[in-house]
């Protein structure tokens, strides 16, 4: 029996919104799945050397920390000040530790690991001025045409 | 008694099922994994996970909070 195959495009590249792709994909690779993950975008960075990851709680207003036995948003006008995104950014990074949730540096190299295939967005590595010196080891360079084709061919697709 | 086993206690979703398949992969077919969890996702997790790769799911078992699973390797 071939295997099934699946294919996601990674457009975000924040702490929270890096997790549902890579979580996916090594998944879906353990489970004997032929995985592509094209990164463009802000999704792009996520293939880079050092990854210093951050979110923000800015318009963000599904984003509730459990504290002190309740669940605290936080308004946009607090969000604005500098050094929150960084703090909130540092409090989800411990709260994952303490909750067993593999960091994205640990998933990315499973992901490599497993065998998914990395394509980086051309136009985006021009656009924002990178090359695949600046990224990790095992990406391959590729453009819409190169997606298209490994999405009409696979059972799963994927856009986050 | 398992002929291996793993401790995937304290990891949360999807790492019980990444060290599970890497797990699997060391051992000879017809061999059995145990693989010891807390992440309660897990249960419907590994039922999907060996559906999925054709590995059995021999034994599930719930002791409170810690589930455990028995994963034989088919091919």
């Amino acid at each position: 029996m071939a295997s099934k195959s699946m294919s996601i495009i990674v457009t975000k590249g924040s702490l929270d919104w890096a997790y549902p792709p890579f979580i996916l994909a090594t998944t879906a690779a353990a489970m004997g799945l032929d995985v592509t993950m094209f990164f463009t975008f802000y999704g792009l960075p996520l293939l880079l050397k050092k990854l210093d990851l951050q979110l923000s709680p800015l318009g963000n207003p599904a984003m509730k920390m459990p504290m002190a036995g309740m669940h605290m948003g936080m308004p946009n006008i607090a969000s604005m000040i500098p050094g929150v995104d960084a703090a909130a950014s540092k409090m989800m990074t411990n709260l994952m530790k303490k909750k067993g949730v593999a960091s994205i540096e640990d998933l990315r190299a499973a992901a490599v690991e497993s065998g998914v295939r990395l394509i980086a967005c051309q136009m985006t590595m021009d656009l924002f001025e990178y090359t695949l010196k600046d990224m990790i080891e095992g990406p391959e360079l590729g453009g819409a045409a190169t997606y298209i084709e490994v999405a009409t061919k696979s059972d799963i697709n994927l856009f986050i | 008694m398992a002929d291996q086993t793993l401790d995937a206690k304290g990891l949360n979703c999807p790492l019980p099922i990444l060290r599970a398949k890497k797990a699997l992969a060391t051992l000879k077919p017809g061999n059995t994994l145990e693989v010891i969890a807390t992440d309660p996702g897990s249960v419907k997790d590994f039922q999907a996970f060996c559906r999925t790769t054709g590995n059995e799911l021999v034994e599930s078992t719930t002791e409170g909070n810690v589930f455990r699973f028995i994963l034989r390797r088919t091919e």
